[in-house]
C-alpha cells in the first residue's frame, strides 16, 4: 500500500517534472531515448510566460508590488491575487472571530457550527449560489433594486477587472469558519496561567494578545498559512461553478488552465503544472522543515 | 492595621459554592501557607485575593485599602504560577521588564529594578536568554523576579514549586524562606504539600470545602490539630486514630480490653464520652517489653517499612492496626508480642460525633 501510495506520488511527480521538458503531443511511455529526442529544454516555459491566458504583464518592467495585480492579467496572477487576499482576509477575520468566541459566550458550540458549515459544503454547490447572489440579473443587485434600491449596483462577477475578488468573497465566506476553528484551538491551548500572569502585569487585553499569545501560536498560524495556501494554488472548482473562467478568460486560474490544455498542449500543461508545484513547494517546505526539523533539534 | 484583610468572602459558581464566608487576617510581613487537599478552594482563595475572580460576597482589604472591585494589577501583589506562565517569546529581561513598560516606567528605574532582582535571585547571567532556555528552577527564580520588580506589598505563590523535582524543590523551598527573610514582604502561599507548608509558614491555613478548618503555626497545627480532618491531613506518616469510649469522669479512654489513663492530657474537659477517638502520631509512641497499666497497649508487629534515618513499625493492636516510628537499629522483629508506650501529654482526643478535638 505504502509502495503504490509512494510510487504515485513521486513517479507521478518526477513524470511531470521531466516531460514539461519535452516536446510531446500525446501521453508517452517513457523510455529515456524518447525524453532526450524530444528534449526542447525551457521552450515549453517560455510559450507558457509568453502565453496572454497565462500571464501577461504589459508594464511589469516600471511598475511597483503595489498594483501588480491591476496591471498583470491571465491565470496565474489570478491564483496569486487569490492566494494573498484569502490569506490575508481569513486569518485576520478568523483570528477576530476566534477570539470573540474565546470571550466565553453563551452557546458557543452553536455559533462554532455555523461558523464551520460552509467549510462542510462542496465548491460546486457553494459556488452555484454565490454566483445566483451575485449575478446582477437574479442575485442581490435585482433584490435591491427590486426594493427601490435603483442605482444599487453589484455587478463584479461580469466585470473582467473585478471577477477575481468576488470569487475571493465566495473563497472567503468558505474558508473562515475553518480557519476560525484551527485559531481557537490555538488560543485554547494557551496556558491560561499566562492570561492571569498579564492580568497582575497590568498588560490590557490587546496588547496580550498581539504580544504574548500570537507569537505562542506560530505553529497553528503556520499550519493555516499552509492550508489556506495551498487550497489558494490548487483552486478549481470555486471557480469553475462560478463564472468557469469568464467573463472571457478574466477569472482563468492555472488548474483550469492545465485542465483544459492538456489534451491539445500537452507539454505546456505539464509545465504549467510544474509551476504549480513550484508554487505548492514554496508554501510546504518551510512548513515542513518547522515541523520535522524541530524534532531533530530537541 | 493588617496586611491582607479577607472579610466573608464568599464565591459561588452556579449553584456551587466554592468558598463559605471566609475570613482571614495576615499581618505585616507574615508567611502564610494555605495548605488543603486539591479542590479545596485554595488556589481559588488567591485567585481571588489576586482579583483574577470576582467574589459573590465579602470584601478584601490590602493595606488597608479595599480593594475588592480593584484591577489585579491595582492591588499591590505580585503572583507566582505553578507553571511559571513567563512570555516564552521575550527574553528573561523582558518577561521582567514588560509589565514595568506598560506602566510606563522611566527607563533607568526599569534597569535599576530588574539589576535588583537579577542580583537578589541570582538570574543575572540569564538575562538575555529565552525561558525555553531555561530549567525549570531558573524558569521559576524568574517568575519570582516579575514579582519582585513590581516593588509590591504582597507576594501570592500558587504552587510554586509543584512542576520541580524533588531535590530542586527542597532548594528552592530554602530559598524562597531566605528571600522572605530578606524582603519581609507578607507571603501567601498555596500548596498541597506539607512539608512545605509547615518548613515555610509562620501560620498555616487548613483549608476543605470552602472553609479555612484551622490557622495556627505549624508546631499548634501539628500538636493540637482542632478537628479530626486537620490531624489526619497534617503529619507523615498519618496520626493513629482509635476509637473508644472515655471512662471514670473523663480519667481514662478504653477501647477493647485496653484502658489509656488521660491524666495529664493537654486540652478541655474530656467528660465520659461514648463516642470518642484518640489521635496518636507514629512518633509519639515508643515500643517497650513490659506492660504498665493504663500507660501501654498490647501489639503484636507485622511490617517494618525501612526508611533511611528510621523506620516504621506497623503493628496489631486490639484488631487496629497502629504505625510508629522507631529508630532503624531498633527494628522489632516480626511477630513478636510487645506493648506501646504512649505519651499523653501529645495525643489528641475527638469527638467523634462532631469531629472537634476535645
Amino acid at each position: 500500500m505504502m509502495l503504490i501510495v509512494l510510487g504515485v506520488f513521486v513517479c507521478g511527480t518526477i513524470w511531470t517534472v521531466l516531460f514539461s521538458f519535452t516536446n510531446i503531443k500525446i501521453l508517452p511511455i517513457f523510455t529515456p531515448k524518447e525524453w532526450i529526442d524530444g528534449f526542447v529544454g525551457l521552450a515549453n516555459y517560455r510559450r507558457l510566460f509568453n502565453t496572454d491566458r497565462w500571464m501577461s504583464c504589459p508594464a511589469i518592467t516600471h511598475i511597483g508590488m503595489a498594483d501588480w495585480r491591476f496591471t498583470c492579467t491571465g491565470a496565474l496572477p489570478n491564483m496569486v491575487t487569490y492566494a494573498v487576499l484569502s490569506i490575508a482576509i481569513a486569518v485576520s477575520l478568523g483570528f477576530l472571530l476566534a477570539v470573540l468566541m474565546d470571550q466565553k459566550i453563551r452557546a458557543e458550540g452553536v455559533f462554532r457550527t455555523i461558523y464551520l458549515y460552509p467549510f462542510a459544503l462542496s465548491f460546486v454547490v457553494t459556488g452555484h449560489v454565490w454566483a445566483w447572489i451575485m449575478s446582477p440579473e437574479y442575485g442581490l443587485q435585482a433584490s435591491m433594486r427590486q426594493l427601490g434600491w435603483d442605482s444599487f449596483s453589484f455587478g463584479w462577477i461580469a466585470d473582467r477587472k473585478m471577477v477575481m475578488y468576488a470569487i475571493v468573497i465566495a473563497g472567503i465566506w468558505q474558508g473562515t469558519g475553518f480557519v476560525m476553528a484551527l485559531m481557537l484551538a490555538g488560543l485554547r491551548g494557551i496556558d491560561e496561567d499566562i492570561w492571569k500572569a498579564s492580568k497582575v502585569d497590568g498588560i490590557p487585553a490587546w496588547r496580550t494578545y498581539i504580544q504574548i499569545v500570537i507569537p505562542m501560536m506560530k505553529p497553528v498560524l503556520v499550519t493555516i498559512f499552509v492550508i489556506v495556501t495551498s487550497g489558494a494554488v490548487r483552486i478549481y472548482d470555486l471557480v469553475v461553478a462560478i463564472t468557469d473562467g469568464g467573463p472571457g478568460i478574466s477569472s482563468d486560474v492555472p488548474s483550469r488552465y492545465i485542465y483544459q490544455n492538456f489534451s491539445a498542449n500537452l507539454g505546456q500543461s505539464l509545465s504549467a503544472s510544474t509551476v504549480m508545484l513550484v508554487a505548492m513547494a514554496i508554501v510546504l517546505i518551510p512548513w515542513i522543515r518547522m515541523e520535522f526539523g524541530k524534532k531533530s533539534q530537541a | 492595621m493588617h496586611s491582607v484583610s479577607v472579610q466573608n468572602l464568599s464565591l459561588k459558581f452556579g449553584a456551587a459554592e466554592v468558598l463559605k464566608n471566609l475570613n482571614l487576617d495576615v499581618e505585616e510581613g507574615e508567611f502564610i501557607v494555605l495548605l488543603g487537599p486539591s479542590g479545596c478552594g485554595k488556589s481559588t482563595l488567591l485567585n481571588c485575593l489576586a482579583g483574577l475572580l470576582e467574589l459573590s460576597e465579602g470584601q478584601i482589604h490590602i493595606k488597608g485599602k479595599n480593594v475588592t472591585w480593584a484591577e489585579p494589577s491595582e492591588r499591590g501583589i505580585g503572583m507566582v504560577f505553578q507553571s511559571y506562565a513567563l512570555y516564552p517569546q521575550m527574553t528573561v529581561r523582558g518577561n521582567l521588564s514588560f509589565g514595568l513598560k506598560i506602566a510606563k516606567l522611566p527607563k533607568e528605574e526599569i534597569e535599576k529594578r530588574v539589576q535588583r532582582a537579577s542580583e537578589i535571585l541570582q538570574i543575572g547571567p540569564l538575562l538575555d536568554r529565552k525561558p525555553g532556555a531555561l530549567s525549570g528552577g531558573q524558569r521559576q527564580r524568574v517568575a519570582i523576579g516579575r514579582a519582585l520588580v513590581r516593588d509590591v506589598d504582597v507576594f501570592l505563590f500558587d504552587e510554586p514549586l509543584s512542576n520541580l523535582d524533588a531535590k530542586l524543590r527542597s532548594e528552592l523551598r530554602v530559598e524562597l524562606k531566605r528571600l522572605h527573610n530578606r524582603l519581609k514582604n507578607t507571603m501567601i502561599y498555596v500548596t498541597h504539600d506539607q512539608i512545605e507548608a509547615l518548613t515555610l509558614a509562620d501560620r498555616i491555613a487548613i483549608m476543605r470545602g470552602g472553609i479555612i478548618q484551622q490557622l495556627d503555626a505549624p508546631q499548634t497545627i501539628y500538636n493540637r490539630p482542632s478537628n479530626l480532618f486537620v490531624a489526619g491531613f497534617i503529619g507523615s506518616p498519618a496520626m493513629n486514630f482509635i476509637k473508644g469510649t472515655t471512662v471514670g469522669g473523663g480519667k481514662a479512654f478504653k477501647f477493647g480490653d485496653v484502658t489509656l489513663n488521660l491524666v495529664g492530657y493537654e486540652g478541655g474537659a474530656i467528660m465520659d464520652r461514648p463516642k470518642a477517638i484518640i489521635g496518636l502520631r507514629p512518633e509519639h509512641l515508643a515500643i517497650v517489653d513490659e506492660a504498665v497499666p493504663g500507660l501501654t497497649i498490647p501489639a503484636v508487629v507485622e511490617i517494618d517499612e525501612p526508611m533511611g534515618a528510621d523506620s516504621l513499625v506497623w503493628l496489631e493492636a486490639e484488631g487496629k492496626q497502629i504505625s510508629v516510628r522507631v529508630p532503624v537499629e531498633h527494628r522489632p522483629v516480626a511477630g513478636t508480642k510487645v506493648h506501646l508506650k504512649v505519651d499523653i501529654a501529645k495525643s489528641s482526643l475527638f469527638d467523634e460525633t462532631s469531629e472537634l478535638r476535645i
